[in-house]
Formats: structure tokens, C-alpha cells, sequence
């Protein structure tokens, strides 16, 4: 799936302004200018695909159509199959969803000694956290300080961001890479043991730690085998459908939902973490998303039925550069390490028209802004899209560095014959990160007690914003601070354990249908929507 | 929004070809991946599918085109689909536990051959390498770590996605994946100096030297950040 003669004639165009290009940036935007373009064609600006929500913690607060559709839906479980004071487990730390955040709070509560389950929906590891490419920020080199990265965590989210949360976010993360280099996490550094530290958009110090471009991977191979090692209980394609709560209103549980012999299983814990991860593949305002599989926004619904506050869930964030073309891979994501690297976004006419390292909204929504005007380029697909142009990089930093610092980028276009290292990528961008989530303090835990919650399934850290590296870091600071206080949570109960039950489901579901929401869809979903079930898709 | 061709008719103007999934035939665009190509036959994925990018290796395939009698794999999520493809997914492999304290092992030359003794057992058939969707030399870095060249190992094997397809190929019953994964932790862990700057870092924040400046941002009204945002100086 080559370009197309077409497009070929097209990127001409972007080759005969690269010499020109080189050695000059294209100047950044001023505050104005940034402000101008967010609410002019930044998708968190378009009202009407926003709603109030009608019915619980948040009521009243504004929702993508999209998440407010799988809140306010009916539950998906059976009551009838199962009995929830006939647990068939009983532990002291359930840990829901097996990606980084989930392996953190796992090994963290495992250490202070507590008898631990994970259970997660795939296979231990199919997560968001795999993908992740570009790197993993933390404020450990001479020139840098926590103080620093707070400054560019605040700036990045709009000053939007909780304080006391940034506040952890970047006084853990130097321990947090100290955590990972000593369980022999395989990062980039030089013959002296320093790390290779790049910049990511937003960041004004080079803070940016990378594993090539599998930082995720390699993160997320470390940490599950500690987990394994470790000899954890993890229960695979078991999704967590409902949270249990004792008779004081507190998370004592959950019904779990195995995926093949679709039996539940009633699981009675001391607390419980909940680490779900995201809601791209809800796909909103019907972008593509670059997240896995199972990011369907599962942790969501399970907490606020119980009664857990959401935060910032009227923001999301769409990374600028998703594929846009070959049509495999819609959506894909092309790592924000390729613009770090030099390669910048041109349009139709060959012209650059935004610096290369805004931060994500603001980059976004220049994108869609030309492609708006008209100068954007029509994949056969149907699909728009700019170009990014990668060939960029290997002019910079010399032949051979693409395959070397993006391998991952140069294998996933070559399996579909595009050659990154010769011909620019057409990109638009994609549903990439959920800014939002469960509200959290700086204890990782909810406004529902022993319910803590990691990683992205919280919401407050990145405040409407969040910039590349620092999720990697926040599911790694937040799950290890979510692990040690649900250990030492259940540590305090004392093995006191009153009776689970599931009514907070039924008062919810009283309250929907008073709000005369009727029941058209069962949620958490699980499973991406079929287009069939999907109501943004029915006429 | 991006997308007006979302909603049309799928077999418009495709060209469709013939797949054989465990045997059954469904006719399906020839643009799809075998990851679409399953769901558009009317598959619901729970097993075999995970990121849908080449990432997780959730998704191995074993197929063969008719006529031909090799027994080809791949990434479902990456692979396209052919004419005639018969196929199957293969998302688990009965792998032995292996358990070991990083903490208690060490960087040295017998260190992977003490914990995977099968591997001294290879027998040099490439079948390993040949197999990988990441084109990774397995039997190569295999090679490395018999001579407990860990470093090399961990090099040669970065780009692995442990999905498991080598193992399922080797002839010694080999765990590749596994001893792959070992030799990055030891590489790190052993053999390159831990970073000193970040031992730096660390005992500045234990002695409190930024608890004050931290404080003060924490406070700081927003209009202070915004000013001092905008006028931070840029490594
Ligand atoms: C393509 C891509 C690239 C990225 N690049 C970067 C980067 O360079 N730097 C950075 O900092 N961040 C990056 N991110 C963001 C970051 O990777 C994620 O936000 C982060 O890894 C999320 O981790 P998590 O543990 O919270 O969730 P995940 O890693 O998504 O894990 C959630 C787990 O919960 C499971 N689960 C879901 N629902 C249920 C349920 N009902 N019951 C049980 N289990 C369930 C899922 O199956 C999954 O295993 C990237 C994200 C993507 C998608
Ligand atoms: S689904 Fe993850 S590699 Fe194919």
C-alpha cells in the first residue's frame, strides 16, 4: 500500500521546500495565538458534542456524548448469577486492570506484605502502557530540578492541575526511575551509566528518558515480570464489572467477569485499586484512537456508580499525529519522539504552518485548522491529513538515525511499503489520552473510601492537559503510592469484614430511570461498541 | 468529522478476496489487516488482540496460502490478508514459570545458561529467527547468551515483543522470549554503571532542598505561574 501517483505528485512539493526549511524554525505561538486556535478548532471547544450529565456524583458536570452514553447506561451484570456475601475470593488488595499502573500498585502492595489479586481484562500487559514509545519524564539531570518540571506540568495543563498532585508527580519521579533502573529496566544511556535525556513538546528542560522507541514495552516487560516473579496472583480476561461495598459505603470488592466462560466471580477485598486505563477506543466525535484494545473506560463507569467524583472529563486529549494513511493503520500513533527528532508537519502546498514542539492541543488544533482551510491532503480513504516529514531527521541528524532512534516507527510503515526515512507520513490527529478520570489525592485515593485509583483511569495530575512522558510517569508514581496505602489500608481493617453488597447499582439505576433515562445500553462495555449497539452511530 | 467514508458501504468498490479462518471461508476486502479481516467475518476478538499496532504481541497467526505448502506467521494486526489465506490465531503458549530474584542473581557469563539450561541444548536450525514478526536473529542473541554474552543478548533482543512465536518453532523447546527479557534485566541491572546524577537527585530531595521553592509554587496564585511560565528559559 504505497502512496498513490497522486500523492506522489503531492510530496514533491514538501521535497522541494526541504532545503529551505532546514536550519529554520518556524517561530511559536504567542498565548493569543495558542488561545486563538484551541477554541477555534480544538475538538474540547465543539459544545455540542458535550452534555450535562443527569444523574450521579458529577450531575451537572459536561461529558463527551460518548462517556456520558456508557455513565448513564443500565448495568451489565446478572444478578442472578451470583451471590455477592458468597465471595469466592477473599484477599486483602484487589488490583483491577494488568497494565503499568495496575503492575506498580501490585508489586508496591505485595512488598508491605499483602495478599494481593490482580485481574484484568486481556492478557496481563495488553494495555495502553505497552505502546507507549517516546519516553518517560523525571527532573534527575544537574540542570533540572522538580521545581522546573512542576512549572512545565501546571503551564502544559493550563494551571488547571491539582498542586498537591503535580506536587507528588514530580517529587516521586526520580525514585520512580531509580525504581525501574534497578529492576533492570533497559534504558538509553551512555558508557558512564548517565541517561540520554530529550525534550518532548512542553518541556523546557530535557528530561524526556527513553527505551528507544519501546519505552512502554520495556517498562511494561519489566514490571510484569517482577509481577510474575513475585509469584502475584494475576487472573487474566477477568474484567471487573461492579464494585462491592460493605455496609459503611466503603470499596470492599468486585464482581468480576471472565471473558470466555462469562461466569462471574465474587471477589471480597480489604481495598481495592482500580487502574482501567483509558477511553480511546470510545472514539469521540468518531476520531480514530491510538489506544489498545480493551480502553473502553470501564474504571469510570464501575466508580461512579459507586460513588466516586470524576474530574476533567470534559477534556481529552487527541495527539496530533495519528496516521492517516495507509488505511491499516488509521489512527496509529506516530510518537511525538519523530517531532522531537526535527521532523515537522507541512501542507498541500509544501509550506510548514506550525512549530513542530506546541503542546499537543495546540499542535492538534493547527492541524485540523489547515486541514479546515482547505490545505490538507485527501488520503484514498476518504481520510485528511497533513504531512509529517520525517526525511527531516536523517537530513538533521544524518543517514541511519531513523532506524535507530524510531525503529518501531520505520518497521510499522515498512510492513505497509512506505519508506519513513525517504517519504514524509500523512498524519491527523487522534484520540490518544484520556486528561480526566476518578478524582485522586495525592494518596491515590478517591471520594469513595478504600478506593484508590492509578494511572490513567484518575483524573487531576495532568489537569486539562497532559504532556508526552508524564503519563508513563504518573501511572508508576500514582500505582506505587495506590499499592502502598491499599496495603496499609487493609492493614488497618484488621480483618473486620462486614457484608458486601451491590445496592449503590440499584440506587443508581433508580435514579436514571427518574431521570428518564431509559435502558438502551449496559455498561462498562468491555469491548469496543459494535457499530450496531453504538447509539452516536444510530440515526 | 475526519471520516465521511466511515458510514458507506463497505464492499463498494473493493476488491474482496477469500479467507479460510480454521478451515470456514469468508469473503473479505483485500485491504484488510487478518485482525479486520476476522472481525469483518463476524468475529468478536477476545483472545489474540490487544493494541492493534504491533506492540503486544497478542496476535500471532499461523496461516498458508493454498498451493503452497509453507506454514507462514505473523502479527495479525500487521499482516494483510491474501487470497485463499487459511489461518488460525495462536494467543497462548504453554510456556513453563520461570521464577527468579533479580536481586539475588548476577551479571555474570553462566548466569542465563544456570537459569534456562535448555537453551545450551539449540540446535542451530534458525527455525526461531525465521518465525519473528519483529525480524529479530533469535538464534543469534540464543548464540550470545550460551556464551553468556548477556549485553549483546539484551542488544540484539531489545526490539522483542514476547508473543511467543520462536518458542513455538524451537526443536530444544527453548523459552527465547523469556531468556531475552533476563538478559535486558541483567544487562541493566549489572552491567551498565547505574546513573550517578540521578543518586544526586535523590538525596537533594531526601535533604529538603526544593521542599521551600515547591511550597512556594504550590501557593503561587495563577497569575504568578502564568508569568513565570512564559518567562522560563528554554534548555
Ligand atoms: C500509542 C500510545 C503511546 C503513548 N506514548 C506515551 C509516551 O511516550 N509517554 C507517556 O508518558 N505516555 C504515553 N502514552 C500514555 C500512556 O502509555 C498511558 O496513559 C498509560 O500507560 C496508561 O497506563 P495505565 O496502567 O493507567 O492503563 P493501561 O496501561 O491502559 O492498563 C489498563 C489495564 O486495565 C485493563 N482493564 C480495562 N478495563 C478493565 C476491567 N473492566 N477489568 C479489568 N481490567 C480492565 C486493560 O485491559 C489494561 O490491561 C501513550 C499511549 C498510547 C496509547
Ligand atoms: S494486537 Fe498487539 S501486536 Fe497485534
Amino acid at each position: 500500500m504505497s502512496y498513490t501517483p497522486e500523492m506522489r505528485e503531492l510530496i514533491k512539493k514538501v521535497e522541494a521546500t526541504r532545503p529551505q526549511r532546514l536550519g529554520h524554525d518556524y517561530p511559536r505561538m504567542t498565548p493569543e495565538e495558542k488561545q486563538d486556535v484551541l477554541k477555534n478548532h480544538h475538538p474540547d471547544y465543539i459544545q455540542e458534542q458535550f452534555r450535562e450529565a443527569k444523574v450521579g456524583p458529577n450531575k451537572g458536570d459536561r461529558f463527551p456524548h460518548e462517556v456520558a452514553d456508557i455513565l448513564e447506561a443500565y448495568a451489565r451484570m446478572d444478578r442472578s448469577q451470583f451471590d455477592v456475601n458468597q465471595p469466592d475470593k477473599e484477599v486483602d488488595v484487589l488490583v483491577i486492570g494488568g497494565g503499568g499502573g495496575g503492575a506498580a500498585a501490585s508489586l508496591m502492595a505485595h512488598e508491605a506484605g499483602a495478599d494481593v489479586m490482580m485481574a484484568t481484562k486481556l492478557r496481563f500487559g495488553d494495555a495502553n502502557t505497552v505502546m507507549a514509545q517516546g519516553g518517560i519524564q523525571a527532573a534527575d539531570k544537574p540542570t533540572d530540578s522538580p521545581a522546573i518540571h512542576y512549572l512545565d506540568v501546571m503551564g502544559g495543563g493550563h494551571y488547571t492541575n491539582i498542586p498537591e498532585l503535580v506536587n507528588a508527580l514530580v517529587s516521586d519521579a526520580p525514585d520512580v526511575i531509580r525504581w525501574l533502573e534497578k529492576m533492570g529496566c533497559m534504558f538509553d544511556k551512555d558508557s558512564s551509566g548517565n541517561m540520554k535525556t530529550k525534550h518532548g513538546g512542553g518541556t523546557s528542560r530535557m528530561r524526556m528518558h527513553s527505551a528507544r522507541d519501546y519505552t512502554g514495552a520495556e517498562i511494561m516487560r519489566t514490571v510484569r515480570d517482577e509481577v510474575i516473579c513475585r509469584d502475584i496472583n494475576v487472573v487474566e480476561f477477568c474484567a471487573a464489572v461492579e464494585l462491592l461495598l460493605d455496609d459503611n459505603g466503603k470499596a470492599a470488592g468486585a464482581v468480576l467477569y471472565n471473558m470466555e466462560t462469562e461466569e462471574y466471580m465474587v471477589v471480597k477485598a480489604k481495598s481495592v485499586v482500580l487502574a482501567t486505563g483509558g477511553m480511546g477506543r470510545l472514539h469521540t466525535q468518531n476520531f480514530p484512537t491510538s489506544n489498545h484494545y480493551g480502553a473502553t473506560a470501564d474504571g469510570l463507569v464501575l466508580a461512579y456508580r459507586a460513588g466516586a467524583k470524576l474530574a476533567f472529563m470534559d477534556t481529552v486529549q487527541y495527539h496530533p499525529t495519528g496516521a492517516s494513511f495507509p488505511e491499516q493503520v488509521e489512527g496509529f500513533l506516530i510518537t511525538e519522539k519523530v517531532r522531537g527528532l526535527g521532523a515537522t508537519p507541512i501542507n498541500v502546498h509544501g509550506e510548514q504552518f506550525v512549530y513542530h514542539l506546541e503542546t499537543r492541543d495546540v499542535e492538534a488544533s493547527a492541524i485540523i485548522r489547515e486541514c479546515a482551510r482547505g490545505n490538507g491532503i485527501k488520503a484514498p480513504s476518504g481520510m485528511a491529513g497533513v504531512w509529517l516529514d520525517s526525511p527531516m531527521i536523517e537530513e538533521l541528524h544524518g543517514e541511519g538515525t531513523i532506524e535507530k532512534e524510531v525503529p518501531a516507527m520505520y518497521r510499522q510503515f515498512a510492513r505497509f511499503d512506505v519508506d519513513i526515512r525517504k517519504d514524509p507520513i500523512l498524519v491527523y490527529p487522534t484520540l490518544h489520552y484520556q486528561n480526566g478520570g476518578v478524582l485522586i489525592n495525592d494518596q491515590a485515593e478517591s471520594t469513595l473510601e478504600n478506593l484508590f485509583v492509578a494511572g490513567e483511569a484518575s483524573g487531576g495530575i495532568h489537569g486539562r492537559n497532559r504532556l508526552m512522558g508524564n503519563s508513563l510517569l504518573d501511572i508508576l508514581v500514582m500505582g506505587r503510592r495506590a499499592g502502598r496505602n491499599a496495603a496499609a489500608r487493609a492493614k488497618d481493617s484488621n480483618g473486620q469484614s462486614g457484608k458486601l453488597n451491590v445496592s449503590h447499582v440499584d440506587a443508581f439505576e433508580k435514579e436514571l430511570k427518574e431521570a428518564g433515562i431509559d435502558k438502551q445500553l449496559l455498561s462498562p462495555i468491555l469491548i469496543p461498541l459494535p457499530e450496531k449497539l453504538n447509539p452516536r452511530l444510530k440515526d | 468529522m475526519t471520516k465521511d467514508v466511515k458510514n458507506q458501504e463497505k464492499s463498494q468498490g473493493q476488491n474482496m478476496v477469500d479467507i479460510y479462518i480454521m478451515g470456514k471461508k469468508y469473503t473479505v476486502p483485500d485491504s484488510l489487516t487478518i485482525m479486520k479481516g476476522f472481525e469483518y467475518a463476524g468475529y468478536t476478538l477476545i483472545r489474540g488482540c490487544g493494541c492493534r499496532a504491533g506492540f503486544c504481541g497478542a496476535c500471532s497467526t499461523v496461516y498458508r496460502v493454498a498451493g503452497d505448502h509453507e506454514l507462514k506467521v505473523g502479527l495479525a494486526c500487521q499482516t494483510k490478508v491474501e487470497n485463499d489465506m487459511y489461518l488460525t490465531q495462536i494467543p497462548f503458549y504453554p510456556a513453563h514459570k520461570v521464577q527468579y530474584q533479580l536481586d539475588e542473581l548476577q551479571g555474570d557469563t553462566d548466569q542465563l545458561a544456570e537459569t534456562f539450561p535448555e537453551i545450551t541444548k539449540c540446535v542451530g536450525c534458525n527455525a526461531c529467527s525465521n518465525v519473528c514478526p519483529q525480524d529479530i536473529k533469535v538464534m543469534k542473541y540464543i548464540a550470545h547468551a550460551i556464551r553468556g554474552e548477556i549485553s549483546k543478548a539484551a542488544d540484539e533482543s531489545f526490539d522483542c515483543l514476547m508473543c511467543g512465536l520462536c518458542a513455538t518453532k524451537c526443536p530444544a523447546n527453548i523459552l527465547q522470549y523469556k531468556v531475552a527479557l533476563l538478559s535486558r534485566r541483567l544487562h541493566s541491572r549489572y552491567l551498565v554503571p547505574g546513573a550517578e546524577h540521578l543518586q544526586d537527585r535523590l538525596k537533594e530531595i531526601e535533604e529538603g532542598k526544593y521542599d521551600a521553592e515547591m511550597d512556594q509554587l504550590m501557593n503561587a496564585s495563577r497569575e504568578e505561574l502564568v508569568d513565570k511560565y512564559n518567562n522560563r528559559d528554554i534548555e
